[in-house]
């Protein structure tokens, strides 16, 4: 049991404790503050992936924008200070076994092939910058220019149509 | 011995550990001991110059205010952040009725802490520092956007409208200049290709990057005002405005870790731009000079380096703060969004382009060549910028009916030539 | 040491109560949390198998990742957009009170 597994551990119990105050909670702004606590449990996993640069955008745009987004929407749109009345729905059960179903599905798919996922990771090759080796893949021609600045004309469109959407139509 | 002149840090820890496994603890629980002690005197360090920076604020204020400041405790007042601190803890603790108690307590927190993140990061010295993190530029962007979510927190949970109405310009300034301040810190990334702060700083051994871009330092400059929330911006703390927005609730020790939490981000910024744009831990290359080689390259010395640049850096803060009247919330989003954003983003395509050209001249005899092609490159965009402005300034001004009064004036002076 | 099957228990566990959230709940902007829920298991997914790869110098899995932030982003900025459109003309953001087209 060393310390990285003890990390992993911590962290994997934050994310599902987290996660499951998320969808149970009924004051909405605590769930948001609930997603950011599994949103931060999360960037923890990708430091010990040794992804240090998706560990740090993480936080900037989940935690730093889209949580924040969040908060902004549900202060926006609360009809009085207390949420009143259930906050499942009426077919909540089955979404419950529907639920289980899948974990337990997932589950069973994946130790089906137990003995390929079992393996310890290889260590990164010495000369590998992964964040140099990540800049390089997103802008070379041969790698993943293309979906990047895709990526980037979906961004703009989005931010266009959200203004345009939300504004006051007098 | 002359390990505790090139790298205490390292001498310590190896006769701590030596001391631990000697009394039997395993290595690598004595390691995470170790790293504990170290986060909890880093921790120590940040929150002494924080003490310390309660005095620097209110005799600096003082004296841009004609006045002496406190000098009646210790000598020139060095002492009265102790009273201070004595005077916030034995206030009374109020929460106000319909709080959310969890989120109210935690916002002064986090705060605080996300502040103190930012510390682990900060290079004092070539081998004195926390962590060598190689995406340590947007470790601080990180930390900022924590910042950001306590403030949201104390002002839903505050119960307050003022607090919520505070919150809001506070949140929309900060999250509006981050992309002035992203553009402005990929100039240091691009001039030194690099994002470990430590690696900008080796980079910075022959000319400073101000020189190389001083424009990205003052874009820097002002868009780590705005996000610090210090005036020209500080819509929400203006009490003749919004009576203290966020603070307004908290009382006690809980506004005092908002207090210092403030200051400290204000001490931090100073010290990110000594480290980025002015030379971090090396003193004006002294170190180059023979004679005092020895003593300018030790780490004491760039740590007291770095500090300087820091307290200098917070003096221009707090001189830029208790000169500059308060920005208005629609004039300060216009500011960014139709000014500083796409200065910035212009900003960083020439530096970009001007590096790649001139990059063969970087490390030649020709080098004066490599820096003033990037200093004049500035020079000029600033220019441009001027012109335009002057231009649609003074088509602004057409636009403006002249005052009916402003005619009368003007006949009587005519008539005196 | 830790093996690849934790991760993706991980994950699998994290998607399944970002389905109950999405399926469960009344709150149009409750769903979209357990939205985020389900993109960030599938995201831990992605970057675990790049790192547990035969190859990590390829890339693709956290480019891969990092689109997934993008699309993330994009979705929830039109979706809150949408819902707060939604609460300015019905009042209310209740997903089952949303059920007439016009009036």
């Amino acid at each position: 049991m060393d310390a990285t597994q003890v990390i992993f551990i911590v962290s994997a119990a934050l994310i599902v404790v987290s996660a499951l105050m998320v969808v149970t909670s009924r004051n909405l702004v605590h769930a948001a503050l609930w997603l950011i606590s599994a949103l931060f449990g999360v960037a923890i996993l990708y430091v010990l992936l040794e992804a240090g640069f998706l560990a740090v955008v993480q936080v900037v745009v989940y935690i730093g924008a889209i949580a924040i987004m969040f908060i902004f929407a549900v202060m926006l749109t609360r009809r009085d200070m207390l949420d009143k009345g259930p906050q499942v729905n009426a077919s909540w059960p089955v979404a419950l076994g529907l639920c289980l179903l899948t974990f337990v599905g997932l589950g069973f798919l994946l130790s089906r092939f137990g003995d390929k996922f079992s393996h310890l990771p290889g260590a990164l090759p010495p000369n590998l910058d992964p964040l140099l080796a990540l800049g390089n893949a997103l802008v070379s021609p041969q790698a993943f220019v293309l979906p990047f600045e895709v990526a980037s004309v979906l961004l703009l469109a989005a931010l266009v149509g959200a203004v345009y959407v939300a504004r006051n139509h007098k | 011995m002359d390990l505790f002149l090139t790298d205490p840090i390292k001498m310590v820890y190896d006769w701590l550990m030596q001391l631990l496994t000697g009394w039997g603890l395993p290595g690598a629980v004595a390691n995470v001991l170790l790293i504990l002690v170290g986060i909890v005197v880093l921790i120590i360090v940040a929150m002494t110059i924080d003490i310390m920076l309660v005095w620097l604020e209110r005799k600096v204020v003082a004296r841009f205010q004609g006045r002496l400041g406190p000098n009646r405790v210790g000598l020139f007042g060095l002492l009265q952040p102790i009273p201070d601190i004595i005077k916030l803890i034995i206030k009374e603790d109020i929460t106000p009725t319909g709080a959310d108690k969890v989120v109210f307590n935690m916002a002064p927190i986090l705060s605080l802490a996300s502040v103190i993140f930012l510390w682990a990061v900060i290079p004092l010295a070539a081998t004195v520092y926390g962590a060598d993190l190689n995406v340590g530029l947007l470790y601080l962007v990180a930390a900022g956007a924590l910042g950001t979510l306590s403030i949201i927190m104390a002002g839903w949970a505050s119960n307050n409208k003022y607090a919520v109405l505070g919150a809001y310009r506070q949140v929309a300034t900060m999250l509006s200049f981050e992309i002035p301040m992203i553009a402005a810190l990929l100039i240091p990334t691009i001039l030194a290709s690099s994002l470990s702060l430590k690696t900008i700083t080796t980079a910075q051994g022959g000319v400073w990057f101000f020189w190389l871009s001083p424009l990205g330092a003052l874009i820097f400059l002002v868009a780590a005002i705005a996000e610090l929330g210090r005036s020209p911006f500080d819509l929400n703390e203006g009490e003749s405005e919004i009576v203290s927005g966020y603070h307004i609730e908290y009382t006690g020790m809980k506004f005092g870790l908002f207090f210092a939490g403030e200051l400290l981000h204000a001490f931090t910024f100073g010290a990110f731009i000594g480290i980025l744009f002015f030379g971090g831990w090396s003193f004006f290359g002294i170190e180059r000079i023979p004679g005092l080689g020895w003593m300018a390259s030790s780490p004491y010395f760039g740590a007291v380096a770095v500090l300087l640049k820091g307290v200098f850096f917070y003096w221009v803060i707090m001189w830029i703060k208790y000169t500059v009247p308060r920005i208005r919330i629609d004039h300060m989003l216009a500011f960014n969004w139709k000014f500083l954003t796409p200065l910035s983003f212009v900003l960083l395509m020439v530096t970009a382009m001007v590096n790649r050209l001139l990059q063969d001249f970087a490390n030649t005899p020709q080098w004066p060549i490599y820096v003033g092609g990037m200093f004049l490159s500035n020079i000029l965009i600033g220019w441009i910028t001027i012109e335009i402005l002057r231009v649609y300034g003074r088509k602004q001004k057409a636009k403006e009916p002249v005052h009916p009064a402003a005619k009368s004036v003007a006949a009587p002076s005519a008539g005196h030539h | 040491m830790i093996p690849l099957s934790w991760y993706l228990y991980l994950a699998a566990a994290l998607f399944s109560i970002g389905l109950f959230g999405v399926l469960a709940r009344r709150n149009a902007i409750a769903i979209f949390l357990g939205i985020e829920l389900m993109l960030n298991a599938v995201n831990v997914n992605l970057v675990a198998f790049w790192r547990y790869s035969s190859n990590p110098g390829l890339m693709d899995g956290q480019v891969f990742a990092i689109i997934v932030f993008a699309v993330a982003a994009a979705e929830v900025a039109v979706g809150l957009a949408l819902v707060i459109s939604v609460y300015r003309r019905r009042n209310t953001v209740i997903a089952d009170e949303i059920d007439l087209m016009k009036w």
